[in-house]
């Protein structure tokens, strides 16, 4: 049964996965951006990042035990000396995958695995995201304030179907938005009027 | 061991059958060249992803 096995095992052996990874991992570090599937870059991902995570502090300790992962002494020396300085104020998240579409042959979804710090282009996309962000968040705002409006002159209108046209008028014209802001007062009005 | 006591007719197998169904994809256009491409994807034709260059035409091949 496939209960709590939750990771993917990529139909390989324990050995075979854990070598598979360490020379995928080995490649990343020397080349910073490489081409797989989307299967085994999610692992690769699972396997590098606790690993770029360790180079941050410099030790012999940390070393030994990165190298027991990969089994590189190159791929150890390159992580320790340049990766870990890009990486330094980053909290995580070190990969990025961008996915290609699918392979011919066998139609697996090919993806390409990268450093997120090593690619430039990105990494400009990456300040303008967070303007964005702020504009929307604002807009939202707006919205919601008047759609408050809206329910609240809705709820008016519940009670009495015959002030559903004043309703309507309030929300079509744009001026009016501070009348209806004032919605308890509207209430009365419509009772007024019944 | 069991075995079915009979055949399946046509009506029940191409009953079964009608939930086989081949999914559409899930299309968007290129906010860089304006081609059509599939979401969450990079571009076949520039290379752009969410209006960024993600990767050159080289890289790619």
């Amino acid at each position: 049964m496939k209960h709590k096995k939750k990771f993917n095992h990529l139909s390989r052996t324990s050995a075979h996965r854990k070598a598979m990874l360490a020379n995928m991992a080995c490649s990343l570090i020397m080349h910073k951006r490489i081409k797989t599937t989307v299967a085994k870059a999610k692992a690769l991902r699972m396997y590098v990042e606790p690993l770029i995570n360790k180079s941050k502090n410099d030790s012999t300790h940390s070393r030994r035990m990165v190298f027991r992962y990969l089994q590189n002494k190159e791929a150890v020396t390159e992580l320790f000396r340049d990766i870990s300085e890009k990486v330094a104020n980053r909290p995580g998240g070190y990969t990025r995958i961008l996915k290609l579409g699918n392979r011919q042959g066998d139609a697996a979804e090919m993806c390409l695995i990268e450093l997120v710090d090593y690619n430039e282009n990105m990494l400009s996309a990456k300040s303008g995201e967070g303007e964005k962000k702020r504009t929307r968040r604002s807009r939202r705002g707006k919205k919601s304030s008047k759609s408050q409006a809206a329910e609240q002159v809705a709820e008016t209108s519940a009670e009495n179907t015959s002030a559903v046209e004043d309703a309507e008028v309030v929300e079509d014209s744009s001026s009016n938005v501070q009348d209806s802001n004032s919605a308890p007062a509207d209430n009365d009005d419509v009772k007024k009027e019944e | 061991m069991a075995h079915p006591k009979r055949k399946t007719s046509k009506t029940r197998r191409d009953k079964r059958r009608t939930h086989y169904k081949a999914t559409v994809p899930a299309l968007g256009v290129c906010s860089n060249c304006g081609a059509t491409i599939r979401l969450h994807r990079v571009c076949q034709e520039c290379g752009h992803y969410r209006g960024k260059l993600a990767i050159e035409k080289e890289v790619t091949v």
